[in-house]
């Protein structure tokens, strides 16, 4: 194995390419926990993005219009949540769950037609950048503008909630409706917009993998990432700084551990696939072990039904 | 009292007789561990099944069945509602389809590439997969500039791990230098995953990667890595059309229609059956033109041979990883020794993982 720090570069970069999905979904679904919502419908929210995403690019031949429809598509079904949670009233969890059955059942159903196509290559920026320079090029270039802003999407989610007026009426929706809405805040229509943003940012996420990561469309691909990304947010504790970090941790040890058995490391492989699950966890624990902070993060009410009485 | 009984009984035999008329018809179940759509190993059975229905026989089938409690769960559903024969086509099955086979006599059960038969009900099939990666192990050998074949591997279990040895040995036979890195994923279908470790192959060095998982992220990886690969279970070119060197077809039509007629013509029996490529139960997709006239001729002959029996893909002498003989020279393995195959030959890097 050659450890120079070349490969050191294209090993970090693949890292980060792998982890723009949990990035993407998690930071959305980090702003609609924030709001007091739990939707656990992320997977489904993702693999509708990955099907509509993939189906407009087959059919207009256009990627950006197929990125901006797979958000669109999140946010349709989204809506479906956020209507039955916010206006009608009914259980997050049970919803959220319901939402992910329909969206992998629904994907493969309009899926039927776009198996086995190949997908289209995706632009990537400055790639002769990436070849020029060793251990920085493979890191910061060559790659697609969805990485871009999956990597400065966790810092804007940091400055919106904690700088911004809009990022506070947030943050008091989900920590407390009921004063929320004596200050005369539309709680409904806050949540109802946070749901939906994070309905954009799963179906991009899963754009990401039916149209960059492995540009094709199967079913069910996106293989559990959509919990992961539910998991990051928890273990997280709610800070957009810690899913970066948290997601950079899974996606590097998942790697990392391909690696490891490919140049023969003699431990158990089952050990090593279990590594990522474990290493992220144990980091994101300690990293956030200030019970201060925990509680200024975690939004009070979240997953509790709120409505306003007349 | 006693006539009773008599009018019960009498009864019973008419409410017998009426259920087994009312389910005549003969229906054929599949259970998949797959999608329908994963363009790899269901995508194969379900071209089976669309072959059985063709035939004019009624099918029914369960995709993405998880192996485990719901396998068990859904081929006992299968047979509760009037299935006459019912396909498990998955390694995890086998202990499922035994249990159910037990508490359904009438019900005959097909399954795919286990060994055990515990009930007269139950047969297995499976394909001489090996035949095929032989060929590709031939291929690779030959077309490596970095002497390293990446292998992304499933599970630990003998049909995986037979693979590996078929196309090292393969390999080994036309360049003594080749060295086989293999990644195990614990998957059968991750297409991110499996992407991830044809990627960290080719980090290492891979110029040639192959897979035994269902999906073709894999040959994606390869093709815009720039290395070479195979696909698997079914021809994916089209996903990768320069990189792609041939891809292994499993063709599980013929034996499906097969067994599905003889089931409903009473003819159906317990059996044992591993087909290759002389049946055409393992098939080959054309060979890339980039391989060059002579390699096509010489892995086409290998391919009759292998075919004819004149070659076999496990010929002595073999050896395991620690040097002791495995199979003499001048011999071949046996079909029960290839069925419980679990140590990596001479060669391969690396622990099978337990």
């Amino acid at each position: 194995m050659s450890l120079d720090i070349s490969f050191i570069g294209i090993l970090i970069g693949s890292i980060m390419a792998s982890s723009v999905p949990l990035i993407l979904a998690a930071s959305g679904e980090l702003i609609t926990e924030r709001s007091g919502v739990l939707n656990l419908g992320v997977e489904g929210m993702m693999i509708i993005g990955a099907i509509s995403g993939f189906a407009l690019m087959v059919i207009t031949d256009n990627l950006f219009i197929a990125i901006v429809g797979s958000m669109l598509s999140g946010v349709i079904i989204s809506l479906i949540f956020g209507f039955l949670t916010q206006s009608l009233l009914t259980n997050h969890v049970a919803t959220g769950l319901a939402l992910t059955i329909f969206g992998i059942g629904l994907s493969a159903m309009l899926g039927k037609n776009y198996v086995g196509i190949p997908g289209k290559e995706f632009p990537v920026l400055f790639s002769g950048l990436k070849e020029s320079i060793p251990f920085f090029g493979p890191i910061l270039f060559g790659h697609s503008v969805v990485l871009y802003f999956a990597f400065a999407l966790p810092f804007l989610t940091n400055y919106f909630l904690k700088k911004t007026k809009l990022g506070l009426v947030v943050r008091a929706v989900g920590d407390s409706p009921v004063s929320a809405s004596n200050q005369g805040i539309n709680v409904i229509l806050v949540r109802y917009c946070c749901i939906l943003y994070g309905g954009a940012m799963c179906g991009l996420a899963g754009a990401y993998l039916s149209l960059i990561y492995t540009p094709q469309w199967i079913e069910n691909m996106t293989a559990g990432r959509g919990w992961i990304a539910l998991a990051l947010v928890v273990f997280a504790t709610w800070s957009p700084i810690k899913v970066l970090i948290g997601a950079l941790i899974f996606g590097g040890i998942t790697i990392l551990q391909l690696h490891m058995q490919a140049i023969g490391f003699r431990i158990p492989v089952q050990f090593l696939s279990a590594l990522p699950y474990l290493m992220t966890i144990i980091v994101l624990v300690v990293i956030s072990r200030d019970s201060r902070k925990i509680k200024l993060n975690t939004p009070t009410s979240l997953g509790r039904i709120f409505y306003k009485e007349k | 009292m006693y006539k009773n009984f008599l009018r019960y009984l009498i009864s019973a035999f008419f409410l017998l007789g009426l259920g087994t008329s009312a389910n005549a018809e003969f229906k054929v179940g599949f259970v998949y561990v797959g999608p329908t759509g994963d363009h790899g190993w269901t995508y194969q059975h379900h071209e089976g099944r669309n072959a059985v229905e063709a035939a004019g026989i009624k099918t029914t089938f369960v995709e993405s069945v998880p192996e485990g409690a719901d396998a068990e769960r859904v081929i006992r559903q299968l047979a509760q509602s009037g299935h006459d024969l019912i396909f498990t086509t998955s390694f995890g099955y086998m202990d499922p389809t035994n249990k159910v086979a037990k508490d359904f006599p009438n019900v005959k059960f097909e399954h795919a590439t286990g060994y055990k038969r515990e009930h007269s009900n139950v047969s297995t099939y499976s394909a001489r997969f090996y035949e095929g990666r032989t060929l590709l192990g031939h291929i690779a050998g030959k077309m490596t500039k970095t002497n390293t074949i990446g292998y992304i591997a499933s599970f630990p279990i003998p049909e995986v791990i037979r693979g590996i040895n078929a196309m090292t040995l393969a390999a080994q036979k036309v360049n003594p230098n080749i060295k086989t890195k293999i990644v195990w994923v614990f998957t059968w279908y991750d297409p991110g995953k499996e992407a991830e470790a044809a990627q960290a192959l080719i980090d290492q060095g891979a110029d040639i990667i192959m897979q035994h998982t269902d999906s073709t992220a894999p040959v994606q990886t390869a093709e815009k890595a720039g290395v070479w690969s195979f696909g698997q279970a079914s021809d994916m070119q089209r996903f990768a059309p320069k990189s792609i060197l041939t891809s292994i077809i499993d063709d599980w039509a013929p034996y499906y229609v097969e067994r599905a007629i003889a089931a409903r013509d009473g003819t159906w029996g317990q059996q044992d059956t591993w087909h290759g490529l002389k049946e055409g139960m393992v098939a080959m997709a054309p060979y890339n033109s980039e391989m060059g006239a002579d390699l096509v001729k010489e892995v086409e002959q290998l391919q009759k041979d292998l075919a004819s029996g004149k070659a076999h893909s496990f010929t002595g002498p073999i050896y395991d990883q620690k040097g002791n003989m495995l199979v003499a020279e001048g011999k071949v393995a046996d079909d029960g020794m290839l069925a419980g195959m679990s140590v990596y030959v001479k060669g391969v890097e690396g622990d099978i993982p337990k």
